[in-house]
């Protein structure tokens, strides 16, 4: 692993334990990251599918009436009939800063001031059943507009999930690990080179004593 | 100031016309048509694409591709020929992507 290749110098070991002091700290804080978003996230995916089975129904609705609307006239003349929208939508976007991900956030507004003012064509040539699906899909229009706003949100806070997860793990199952045990390697090699130099000088002034004043030859001699 | 665009089908999407989205006629078997008028409208200022369906369904890569970007966002809504699911499978998708399993709608 990576504990084999470092030098084994104090420096080096300073240099980690203040590696390892970020890494923690990053790791903590990441960690609190993930779990707040994940709390807004289920929060918000669930509004989300609430909203888009409201949406999807009442565009069902809608369709059934222009389904009906069409039985009963020719294309050519929904074509003529929707050719010129009366109505107009101008969207503003701004974004809101939830745990570091910018969610959009959409206001709307429309050309005429009647927000119902949605029938572009006069009523004489077309089916009822036109009005009716317009109508439908007016109403539907604000929550239409919720829903792309939480579904975006929603995806691009998936993806700031997915990404903080990964560095999660990432530093607590490799990056932290490996560093203690880098720092392990090079406290218990600093630790074996000092017994050793303590062990050297031991048997330098063993030498030392022995050439002064000849142990050994006194020994023998049994003086 | 933005813009709201939905593709699909004539018979899908013309309603929407009338509320001031603008529409784009896209019909069955147009899948590069889909690609390209797609692509266009991000690069426009079209802040939300609504997408039925079934046209989702066939450029699968093309509609991933925005997933991550702020803008445009790609909402799926069902079209004239009923609701095959693939909106509700968006979102299931964002929670397995975030949470790695399906944890809240999986029945």
């Amino acid at each position: 692993m990576a504990a084999t290749n470092v030098n084994p110098t104090r420096m080096e070991l300073t240099r980690l334990k203040n590696k390892l002091v970020t890494a923690r700290r990053g790791h903590k804080l990441l960690k609190d990251k993930r779990d707040e978003l994940m709390r807004q996230f289920l929060l918000l995916v669930r509004e989300n599918m609430e909203l888009r089975t409201r949406v999807e129904e009442e565009i069902r609705e809608a369709n059934k009436r222009f389904a009906i609307a069409k039985s009963g006239m020719s294309e050519a003349e929904v074509r003529v009939a929707f050719m010129n929208p009366k109505q107009e939508i101008q969207l503003e976007m701004d974004t809101r800063n939830v745990m570091s991900v910018d969610v959009p956030v959409y206001s709307y507004q429309t050309r005429t001031s009647d927000e119902n003012d949605v029938y572009s064509y006069g009523y004489a040539f077309t089916s009822g059943d036109l009005d009716d699906g317009v109508e439908h899909l007016a109403a539907v229009l604000p929550d239409l507009l919720k829903l792309a706003e939480s579904e975006k949100s929603c995806q691009l806070m998936a993806a700031e999930i997915e990404k903080t997860r990964r560095r999660v793990n990432a530093l607590e199952h490799v990056l932290i690990p490996d560093m203690e045990e880098s720092i392990k390697f090079i406290t218990m090699k600093l630790d074996e080179n000092e017994r050793s130099s303590q062990i050297r000088l031991m048997k330098v002034k063993d030498m030392m004593l022995e050439n002064a004043h000849h142990y050994k030859e006194r020994m023998e001699s049994g003086t | 100031m933005y813009k709201i665009a939905v593709m699909g089908d004539w018979d899908s999407i013309y309603g929407f016309g009338a509320l001031g989205l603008d529409t784009f006629r896209i019909e069955e078997g147009q899948t590069e048509e889909a690609i390209r008028v797609m692509r266009s409208l991000a690069e426009q200022n079209y802040a939300i694409i609504y997408i039925t369906e079934a046209l989702a369904a066939k450029i699968p890569a093309e509609v991933d591709r925005y997933r991550t970007m702020a803008k445009p966002a790609v909402i799926l809504i069902p079209g004239i020929s009923g609701n095959t699911g693939e909106g509700v499978l968006a979102v299931r998708k964002s929670v397995e992507q975030a949470v790695g399993s399906d944890i809240i709608f999986n029945k």
